[in-house]
């Protein structure tokens, strides 16, 4: 008998929210739809990088004792010679391994793109370590680069020259590591260019065909103008990659010996969660992040300049 | 004049010969370097199978003078792999339900809506991609510890649960669909999350494939936040279990190749039966 009248009430409650509902439906609905990802968004990248900046103002540790220090951090962090090391071996790491698998990814897509016995299959094994982690790649390049018992050192020494200290010296490691990313980026880059030397009509080179233009004036004046666009994709998505590579250096040289191949991300990782310089940490992220938006700022105005152009 | 035509086919039989080397040249030259990407994988192989003190030897063997299969089972019970395995699936499954759904939502919403902000809201999505984790990882994790979520599924699964690639790719896709249909809906008398359950997802087979194969690669291989995250051996993932592996005193390859060829072998098989949703998730968009 009691709970009568409020049956009433939420019904009435209920019959108003749902014309409320069906009178706002269309212009909600599209927030509702993206509210689930906005809140993910929201509290695990858009407060963090704004509380980056807020931290990164202060000298904090790692058990959460906080002391406002201003630029404190950011002068320590131009006076701190390891810090311009590793953006350095960013830059080595980064011009080692972009340009090198464009280059191979594009002649694979080429020579892969034509009708050649096993094609298939042949696309397959290039691609495959794609889908590898960074971890397992890492493990695997660690042992045939091994400097004892590694299959490299083993085939030198058997042809009778000197093993190379491949994971060991400061000189050595940054190409094993080089080396080890392009096993993973060849593939990658020679899947979107394939999908580029698809969207060029066949025509063209019939064309050029009947006019006796050489395989080598085929590619200069037909297929690499028309891949222009996804060569200009593939240098800015596989510059972030490389920005962002940490799996792979971490298990594979933990960024040694010493810093040689430490790189950016790594130094703050280090910083936060090995010497608890959490502010120090938060600054250096601050900074990449300055550094990743500029050259996308670069990046932008090249490629809007090309479009002008064309 | 039939010398001329003798002339003539002597021409082109030589240039078909020589189109046909130059053919031979490249297809082999082309196999050789298949072959040299494929070797990693065949070495951890060779390596996890042989005798283990036949990795010491100094010359090269290519193939194992037998095949020690209990090797796998040893290197399995040096270290809590079970749990690991456990804990990687579970994180990679319940991920891939979340993000594939919550991502299809708002893939859509971006495709087919129109609403004050959806350029601005989008590109701002977009320019996450370019921002590194270490960026902001220092506060994150903050947050995560406060939450309580320190060695906890949620704590890898919930920060990660929206992948701006997924988004981007689903919205892609879903332009494609006419909007005829849509509209057709609505006049019916359908609700807008009807439309998107019963007219929409039936349309989206593939790329909710490419999205689902794409989630559990990202969370199966995922290291960088993970590592933050999950600080108790019992509640690390399989690459978390690796690294920790490796980093032993003493370095047992045998043991060491067998686990990671183990840990890949999920991908790999996916990779094979659904190769083609890789590329055409990579082609569309050039997420990894």
């Amino acid at each position: 008998m009691q709970r009568r009248p409020l049956q009433k009430g939420t019904g009435e409650l209920r019959i108003r929210i749902r014309r409320w509902w069906q009178r706002h439906q269309r212009r909600l609905i599209p927030y509702l739809f993206i509210t689930p990802n906005m809140i993910v968004f929201a509290a695990f990248m858009f407060i963090p990088i704004l509380y980056a900046f807020y931290i990164s103002f202060h000298d904090w540790s790692l058990i959460g004792t906080s002391q406002f220090i201003g630029l404190g951090n950011y002068f320590n962090m131009m006076q701190d010679d390891l810090f311009w090391q590793v953006l350095i071996n960013t830059a080595i790491y980064t011009l080692g391994t972009v340009p090198t698998s464009m280059i191979l990814g594009l002649g694979v897509a080429i020579l892969l793109n034509r009708w050649i016995p096993a094609r298939g299959i042949l696309r397959s094994i290039f691609f495959m370590p794609v889908v590898i982690s960074g971890v397992a790649v890492a493990l695997v390049a660690s042992w045939i680069f091994n400097d004892h018992y590694g299959i490299i050192n083993n085939t030198l020494r058997q042809m009778g020259s000197d093993p190379i200290p491949w994971l060991s010296s400061p000189t050595w490691a940054m190409p094993s590591l080089i080396i080890a990313t392009l096993w993973t980026r060849i593939g990658f880059c020679m899947v979107i260019y394939l999908a580029g030397l698809q969207s060029i009509p066949s025509s063209y080179y019939d064309a050029a065909q009947v006019d006796g233009a050489s395989s080598w004036k085929q590619f200069r004046y037909i297929t690499w103008p028309l891949l222009g666009p996804t060569t200009f994709f593939l240098l800015i998505i596989n510059v972030i990659y490389s920005f962002h590579v940490f799996d792979l250096i971490y298990v594979m040289t933990g960024g040694g010996p010493g810093f040689s191949t430490t790189v950016i991300v790594q130094y703050i990782y280090q910083a936060a969660f090995q010497t608890g310089q959490m502010g120090y940490a938060a600054a250096m992220g601050v900074v990449l992040y300055f550094i990743i938006l500029a050259f996308t700022a670069i990046q932008w105005r090249i490629s809007r300049q090309g479009e002008s152009i064309e | 004049m039939s010398e001329k035509v003798m002339l003539m086919l002597k021409v082109s039989y030589n240039r078909q010969m020589s189109q046909k080397i130059k053919n031979a040249v490249i297809w082999v030259s082309v196999v050789v370097a298949a072959l040299v990407m494929f070797f990693p994988i065949y070495w951890m192989f060779v390596t996890a199978v042989r005798p283990r003190e036949e990795i010491f030897a100094p010359e090269v063997q290519l193939w194992p003078s037998e095949f020690v299969w209990s090797n796998f089972v040893e290197a399995w019970n040096t270290l809590p792999f079970t749990q690991w395995y456990i804990n990687s699936f579970a994180i990679a499954l319940i991920a891939v339900v979340i993000t594939v759904f919550i991502n299809l939502l708002a893939g859509y919403t971006f495709a087919k809506y129109d609403f004050p902000g959806r350029n601005v809201i989008f590109l701002l999505l977009l320019s996450t991609l370019m921002i590194p984790i270490q960026v902001y990882i220092v506060p994150e994790y903050l947050i995560v510890a406060q939450l309580g979520w320190v060695n906890t599924y949620w704590g890898v699964i919930f920060p990660r649960a929206a992948e701006a690639f997924g988004i981007f790719l689903v919205r892609q896709f879903m332009m494609s669909i006419p909007d005829e249909l849509i509209e057709a809906a609505r006049i019916d008398g359908a609700s807008e999350f009807t439309i998107f359950r019963k007219v929409v997802l039936p349309l989206s087979g593939p790329v909710i494939a490419v999205l689902i194969i794409f989630t559990f690669m990202w969370r199966w291989n995922d290291f960088a936040w993970p590592i933050v995250v999950l600080q108790d051996q019992e509640a690390y993932t399989v690459p978390l279990g690796l690294n920790l592996m490796q980093g032993a005193y003493y370095t047992e390859w045998t043991y060491l190749m067998a686990m990671t060829l183990v840990s890949i072998l999920p991908m790999l098989l996916i990779f094979i039966f659904f190769q083609r949703y890789f590329v055409q998730g990579i082609a569309r968009t050039g997420l990894k």
